[in-house]
């Protein structure tokens, strides 16, 4: 379980994240959804120390990463964590089989073996064959962040954080990943966190909606309450979602 | 007019104490993971190719020719003072041992692998894959710049052997066929006059300049921010800053073996 507690990230004079509190429970799908530029990434990207908290509590599985200064427990806790990145984040100079076996190396005791099957495995489960041996280069912007996807899903973590997940996607594509989703949550129990601006894809999918709004939450609920709901700024961002789907 | 020379001037000190702090972290970092961590062998194997093997050819085209060139300036100017080239051997081994050797070297292994190494660093960064690779369980210190900084304090000081050693020979192929001193003649003035100190003098110096080549390119590239012109950017103050940085160094730890009689 993740436990935020008055969460706060500031840039500079800058104030992204106010004040931010929820719980994310076990097997929960939690979308946060706002439009761009209003924080999302920062807010993921704390709940795994990638940016450190200027002010509040994150809570994961009972262990306090919000200030800890050791190394050691934070890498702890990041193994729990899968995260697939708005632009993918492959490392350039390694092949696909490497990328998504990198992960296995330092998260798993697996012997080394194992990492060509798995890799296969998990490259299969987001519609990818006979890649391992491209690399990031030659991939198209779908395939990098499928490559992406199942780097981040291959050492099978407990939470996972998805960033953006669809954005650049063709609509195919964006099927496959949204069930993709939804799978890993139903079969393995995985915790998921999705931060999108694509308001269809999170009520879809999700077991609970967030709205992210100057830097703190206007709304939190499930999808039929979220739609329900009556805060201007959650009407006025579904309105337009909605137009731009016309 | 004032304020904005005085806001110039703040902002550059700002700028260096904050350039001096994160170098102390990264380099705090640097130890705690070379010391608690296990090395990274294939990747500090690989680093030292990039850095070590790959500058093998530019360095030693570089010393070659510096040492041909030192021969045949020293050899006329002997000449037109003496009416023959005396010691020659002997200034072209001191110049290179003792000074050409070591600074050419770490010169070219700045603007080549010291950019290679900020230019990778940076596009990381900018990419997050920095970020990724905390949340694939390893930490960007202990796999990227532990052994990036192995493979320079490795490779640098075998690069000044290797320029030492060409340059000699530069030298005595110019001594011998333009200057027509004899082999013999030109290989005494070496044996008799240089010493294992005067080698270690430049040898040493080395290490200085590796540690400070590695610093400054890892430093610019973890701290790379603003896309492509970023990356282009850190680099091209990566090498301007590691040039001027050996030059200055060299001075100061010439100075210090001085005084500690190396």
């Amino acid at each position: 379980m993740i436990e935020i507690k008055g969460l706060g990230k500031a840039f500079g004079e800058r104030c992204i994240l106010k004040d931010i509190s929820v719980d994310i429970k076990e097997g929960e799908l939690f979308s946060v959804i706002g439009p761009s530029g209003t924080g999302k990434s920062t807010f993921i990207k704390c709940i795994i120390r990638l940016l450190r908290p200027d002010a509040g509590s994150i809570m994961v599985d009972g262990q306090e990463i919000a200030t800890t200064g050791s190394e050691f427990q934070l890498a702890k806790v990041r193994r729990k964590f899968g995260y697939l990145f708005q632009e993918g984040a492959l490392f350039d100079s390694l092949t696909v089989m490497e990328n998504v076996a990198f992960g296995l190396k330092y998260l798993t005791d697996l012997p080394k073996s194992d990492y060509p099957r798995i890799v296969k495995e998990k490259l299969a489960l987001v519609g990818l064959e006979d890649v391992e041996h491209l690399k990031p280069s030659e991939l198209s912007v779908g395939m990098k962040k499928r490559v992406s996807l199942a780097r981040s899903i291959a050492a099978e973590p407990k939470y996972i954080l998805y960033d953006e997940p669809t954005t650049g996607l063709d609509p195919v594509t964006t099927g496959m990943v949204k069930d993709l989703i939804t799978d890993m949550r139903a079969k393995l129990g995985v915790t998921s966190v999705v931060v999108t601006h694509d308001l269809k894809l999170a009520l879809e999918i999700s077991s609970r909606v967030a709205m992210l709004y100057e830097g703190a939450f206007v709304e939190v609920g499930e999808p039929a309450k979220f739609r329900q709901s009556e805060n201007k700024e959650v009407r006025e961002f579904m309105e337009i979602s909605d137009l731009s789907r016309k | 007019m004032k304020y904005c020379l005085t806001e110039k001037i703040g902002g550059g000190v700002m700028s260096l104490a904050q350039a001096l702090g994160q170098t102390t972290l990264m380099f705090r970092s640097v130890v705690f993971w070379f010391f608690r961590s296990r090395l990274e062998v294939s990747e500090t194997v690989k680093q030292c190719v990039k850095i070590g093997v790959d500058s093998v050819t530019v360095t030693a085209l570089t010393s070659f020719f510096t040492g041909m060139v030192l021969s045949l300036q020293t050899g006329y100017s002997s000449r037109n003072l003496f009416n023959e080239p005396l010691y020659i051997g002997t200034m072209v081994a001191f110049s290179m041992v003792k000074e050409l050797g070591p600074v050419l070297t770490s010169v070219v292994v700045a603007g080549r692998a010291g950019a290679v190494v900020t230019a990778e660093i940076g596009t990381m960064r900018v990419t997050d894959q920095i970020d990724a690779l905390y949340t694939l369980g390893t930490n960007p210190t202990r796999h990227l710049l532990v052994p990036r900084y192995i493979a320079f304090m490795i490779t640098l000081p075998l690069l000044t052997v290797l320029a030492d050693f060409l340059g000699i020979a530069g030298g005595a192929i110019v001594g011998v066929v333009k200057l027509g001193i004899p082999t013999s003649v030109f290989m005494n003035d070496i044996y008799t006059y240089l010493e294992i100190s005067d080698f270690m003098h430049g040898f040493l110096k080395t290490f200085f300049f590796a540690f400070m080549i590695a610093t400054v390119s890892c430093h610019k590239g973890m701290h790379t921010k603003g896309g492509a012109e970023g990356v282009g950017k850190a680099t091209t103050e990566a090498v301007v800053a590691s040039m001027v940085l050996v030059m200055v160094l060299d001075y100061f730890i010439s100075a210090l073996l001085v005084a500690v009689g190396i």
